[in-house]
C-alpha cells in the first residue's frame, strides 16, 4: 500500500510541480534542521532498528557522517524504512533525501531513474545461503531446489542470469519482504536463500539457529553497494559524494575518532586540508564549513572504524576486510584526494 | 402561454446567451475543456518533468527481456517480456480470483442458509463463523492459511503421504497430473452429447408435467444418461487418459500437479474470509422474502427443500444479486495481498517490473487499466445476470 502512496506521490510531485530545475536539497536539508534518509527495514549490520527502535549500522552511519558534515551532529537524521520495491519511488518523489540501504550500482539505475551513485561503500557479490542439513556445498548443485529470492531487488536477476547460464532448472519463490523471504526459507519452504553476501551473513545471524546454515563459496555476481541521489541537483550529489570520500580518506591519512583532535595539531598539509586547519576551506566548495570532515571523523570516526564498529570480525556478523580494504592494504576502497 | 405574442418587441429572454439550450451546452463545452485541459497539464507537466530528470517513461519497455524468473500459471522464463511477465500476473490473478469466487459463493450460500436454520447447533456455528471471518482483516487471514496452517506442514523431505501419489508438505500439495490421451476428445464429444440428451429429457419431463401433473425424475435419469455414455465411450475407446506422477528428486517433488502454499493460502483466505460477508447477503435475502411465501408453499404441500429451492430462493436472489456483486468486486481486489505471501500476482510481477526498469508511473497504470478492466467484466456480467433475474410482471 505504501508502495502504491509513494508512486502516486511521485506522479503528484512529478505532475503539480511545473518543470522548474529542481535543485538546493542542501538549502532544503538545512533549513529543516535534518537529513531524510532511506534505509533498509532491517538488515542487521546495514540498517536495523535496535530494541528501542534506534537505527544502527553500516548505511545508517552513512546517513549520520552526511549529517554531520552539515550540522556537526550526526543525530540530525531522520530515516525512512524501506523495502526493495519502496526504495526508488520514495527517492524519485523526494520524500528522502538520500538513499543508503544496500543499494547495486547498476547502469540502468544510475541512467533510466533519474538518480546517480555517490560512491562504493561495499563491494559486495550475491551468494547462497543452505540449509547445512542438505549437506550441498557448491551452487551448481542446487539444480532442481526451490529459490528464495526478494522480489525488487538484482538479486533477482542475477538469480535469473546465473542459473540461465549453467543450464540448471530451479523454482523461485519470489516474496517482497526481506522478513517474509527469510521466514520461507528458515521454515523450509525454500532450499536455498541468495542475496548479497554481506546480507546473507546478516540474515543467518536472524536464523533460530545460525549454525543450521551455510553459506556457500561461490560469488555469482559483482555488487558494488552505495549512498544514491537525485541527479538534478549537483551540489546535493558533491556534498555526498565527498561525506563518502571523506571517511576513505580519514582511515588513509589515520585519522581516527580517538586522535582526531590531536591531529589538528599535525604538520601533514594533507591532513591539515582534511581537517580546515589554518585557511584551509574545502567546505566551502559543497556548501559546508571548513570543518565538515573534522565533524565526520569526530562524530563516527574513519571508513575502518565505521566497518568495524557494524560488519568486522569483532561483530556478530564478523565480516573480513576482504575487497573492502584500502588499496595499500591488499583492497580496492580507494578515496579521493582532498586537494 | 405557449403562443408567442405578436405583439411583443424582443424581450432579454430572446437573446441568444439567455436560451437556456445553448446555456447548457455553453456549461458543458466549458465543463469538458477544463477537465481535459486539466488532464492534459498534469499529463505534460509529468512528461516534462520525468524528461528532464532523466527517468525513463513510455511503454517501450513491455517489449523488453524482463531478465528474471518467478513461478507463474503461464510458462514464462527469464527470456520473456516484461509485458508478458505482467500478463502472467494478470493470469494468476484471475485465477486466483474466479477459484476464490467460487468457493466464497457456495460456502456462503451454505452458511446464510445455515444462519436461518431452525436447529440450534447449525445456526450457532454458522454465527461464530460470519463474526469470526467478517471481523478479522483479509490480510491477516492470509497470514493465518500461510503461517499458521500450511507453514507447519511437515518438510518436503517428510511428506505426509495419502496413498502413493498424493503428498502434503510445507511445498503445498502434490498429485498425479491427468495427461489426455489422443482420443481423448471422443470421450468430450460424447461427454457433450450425453448432455445434450439429458438436457432434452428434462424438457420433455417438464412438458409432461405441465401438461399431465405427472413427475419424472429427470435428474436421476439425466446423470445416468451422462454417467452411462461418457464412462461406455471413456472405457471404449482404450486408456485415452494417464496420469503423470510426483516424483521426488534431491529437493523437491517434481511433476505432476502442484497447489503451492502460496496460492492455497491466498484462494482459502479470500474464499473463506469473503464467504462470511455473503453468507449475510444470503441470509438478507432470504429474510427479505416474506413469511407468507413460505407459509403459501407449504400450503400447497412443498416439502422444506423444495420451498427453498423454488420459492424463496428465486424471490431472494433479486435482493442478493446486487451486493454480490460488490463482494465478487472485493475478491479480485483483495487479490492483490498476494504480495504478502509471495504469489506471483499482478501486483507481485509488477513490483518485479518496477525495479529494473523504474517505471513507476507506468506500472501502475497498468496496475490500474488491469484492475479497472476486470472489475468492469465483472460488473458487467452481474447486471446482464441481475437483468435476467428480474422480477418479470405480468
Amino acid at each position: 500500500m505504501k508502495k502504491l502512496l509513494v508512486s502516486f506521490a511521485i506522479a503528484a510531485t512529478l505532475g503539480l510541480g511545473a518543470s522548474a530545475a529542481y535543485a538546493g536539497t542542501l538549502d532544503d536539508v538545512k533549513a529543516k534542521g535534518f537529513v531524510q534518509c532511506g534505509v533498509n527495514t532491517g538488515l542487521p549490520g546495514f540498517g536495523n532498528p535496535d530494541a528501542s527502535g534506534k537505527y544502527t549500522g553500516f548505511d545508517v552511519d552513512y546517513c549520520r557522517a552526511v549529517a554531520a558534515a552539515i550540522f556537526g551532529d550526526p543525530d540530525k537524521v531522520k530515516y525512512t524504512p524501506l523495502d526493495g520495491t519502496e526504495r526508488f519511488p520514495a527517492l524519485q518523489s523526494g520524500e528522502i533525501d538520500l538513499l543508503v540501504r544496500n543499494t547495486t550500482w547498476t547502469m540502468s539505475r544510475d541512467t533510466t531513474l533519474g538518480f546517480t551513485f555517490a560512491g562504493v561503500n561495499y563491494y559486495d557479490g550475491e551468494g547462497f545461503m543452505v540449509h547445512k542439513s542438505l549437506g550441498v556445498a557448491h551452487v551448481d548443485e542446487l539444480k532442481g531446489a526451490t529459490i528464495c529470492v526478494q522480489g525488487g531487488t538484482d538479486t533477482v536477476t542475477g538469480l535469473a542470469d546465473y542459473f540461465k547460464k549453467k543450464g540448471l532448472e530451479y523454482t523461485p519463490l519470489v516474496i517482497d519482504k526481506l522478513a517474509d523471504v527469510n521466514a520461507a526459507y528458515e521454515a523450509g519452504r525454500c532450499d536455498a536463500l541468495t542475496t548479497d553476501r554481506s546480507g546473507l551473513a546478516a540474515n543467518r545471524l536472524q536464523m533460530k539457529n545460525p549454525d543450521d546454515h551455510i553459506i556457500l563459496p561461490e560469488v555469482i555476481s559483482q555488487e558494488p553497494l552505495g549512498p544514491v541521489v537525485r541527479n538534478n541537483d549537483v551540489q546535493w550529489f558533491q556534498v555526498v559524494k565527498w561525506v563518502s570520500n571523506a571517511l576513505l580518506d580519514a582511515e588513509y591519512l589515520g585519522i581516527t575518532q580517538a586522535n582526531v583532535d590531536d591531529m589538528l595539531k599535525s604538520e601533514d598539509s594533507a591532513v591539515q586540508r582534511f581537517l580546515g586547519v589554518g585557511d584551509n576551506n574545502f567546505g566551502k566548495s559543497i556548501g559546508l564549513d571548513a570543518k565538515w570532515a573534522y565533524n565526520i571523523v569526530k562524530a563516527l570516526g574513519n571508513y575502518g572504524e565505521v566497518y568495524d564498529r557494524n560488519l568486522g570480525p569483532k561483530t556478530p556478523l564478523g565480516l573480513e576486510r576482504g575487497v573492502n580494504a584500502q588499496w595499500n592494504n591488499g583492497g580496492i576502497q580507494y578515496g579521493m584526494p582532498i586537494l | 402561454m405557449a403562443v408567442a405574442d405578436a405583439g411583443r418587441i424582443s424581450s432579454p429572454r430572446d437573446r441568444w446567451y439567455n436560451n437556456p439550450t445553448v446555456r447548457s451546452i455553453a456549461v458543458q463545452i466549458i465543463l469538458i475543456v477544463a477537465v481535459v485541459g486539466t488532464i492534459a497539464w498534469f499529463a505534460n507537466n509529468t512528461v516534462t518533468n520525468l524528461r528532464e530528470r532523466g527517468i525513463a517513461s513510455g511503454f517501450d519497455f513491455l517489449g523488453k527481456r524482463a531478465g528474471f524468473d518467478m513461478t507463474t500459471f503461464l510458462n514464462t522464463n527469464s527470456e520473456s517480456t516484461y509485458g508478458y511477465m505482467l500478463l502472467a500476473g494478470l493470469v494468476d490473478t484471475i485465477i486466483v480470483a474466479i477459484l476464490a469466487i467460487a468457493i466464497a459463493t457456495v460456502l456462503g450460500l451454505v452458511v446464510g442458509i445455515a444462519r436461518l436454520s431452525s436447529n440450534w447447533l447449525i445456526r450457532t456455528i454458522a454465527t461464530v463463523y460470519v463474526e469470526f471471518f467478517r471481523n478479522i482483516p483479509p490480510l491477516i487471514v492470509i497470514l493465518f492459511w500461510y503461517l499458521g496452517v500450511l507453514a507447519t506442514l511437515p518438510n518436503i523431505r517428510d511428506a505426509i503421504q495419502i496413498g502413493p501419489d498424493f503428498s502434503l508438505s510445507n511445498r503445498g500439495i502434490f498429485m498425479p497430473r491427468p495427461v489426455l490421451g489422443p482420443n481423448f476428445h471422443i470421450v468430450i464429444i460424447a461427454f457433450v452429447l450425453s448432455l445434450v440428451i439429458a438436457w432434452a429429457v428434462r424438457r420433455w419431463a417438464h412438458a409432461r408435467r405441465m401438461a399431465t401433473g405427472q413427475g419424472f425424475p429427470s435428474g436421476w435419469v439425466g446423470l445416468g444418461i451422462v454417467v452411462v455414455l461418457t464412462g461406455g465411450v471413456f472405457l471404449a475407446t482404450g486408456d485415452p487418459l494417464t496420469f503423470e506422477l510426483p516424483v521426488k528428486t534431491r529437493f523437491n517433488i517434481v511433476g505432476g500437479w502442484t497447489v503451492t502454499p502460496e496460492f492455497a493460502s491466498l484462494f482459502l483466505a479470500l474464499g473463506v474470509y469473503t464467504a462470511s460477508f455473503i453468507a449475510e447477503i444470503v441470509r438478507s435475502g432470504i429474510m427479505a422474502v416474506s413469511q407468507g411465501q413460505t407459509e403459501a408453499a407449504r400450503a400447497l404441500g412443498l416439502r422444506d427443500g423444495l420451498v427453498l429451492r423454488l420459492v424463496v430462493l428465486p424471490q431472494a436472489l433479486r435482493v442478493i444479486i446486487p451486493p454480490l456483486a460488490s463482494e465478487y468486486l472485493n475478491i479480485t481486489k483483495n487479490t492483490s495481498l498476494a504480495v504478502a505471501v509471495g504469489y506471483a500476482d499482478l501486483v507481485a510481477v509488477g513490483n518485479n517490473v518496477l525495479n529494473p526498469t523504474g517505471q513507476s508511473i507506468e506500472v501502475v497504470a497498468v496496475w490500474m487499466a488491469f484492475y479497472l478492466g476486470l472489475s468492469i467484466i465483472i460488473s458487467l456480467a452481474m447486471n446482464w445476470f441481475n437483468a435476467r433475474i428480474a422480477l418479470t410482471e405480468r
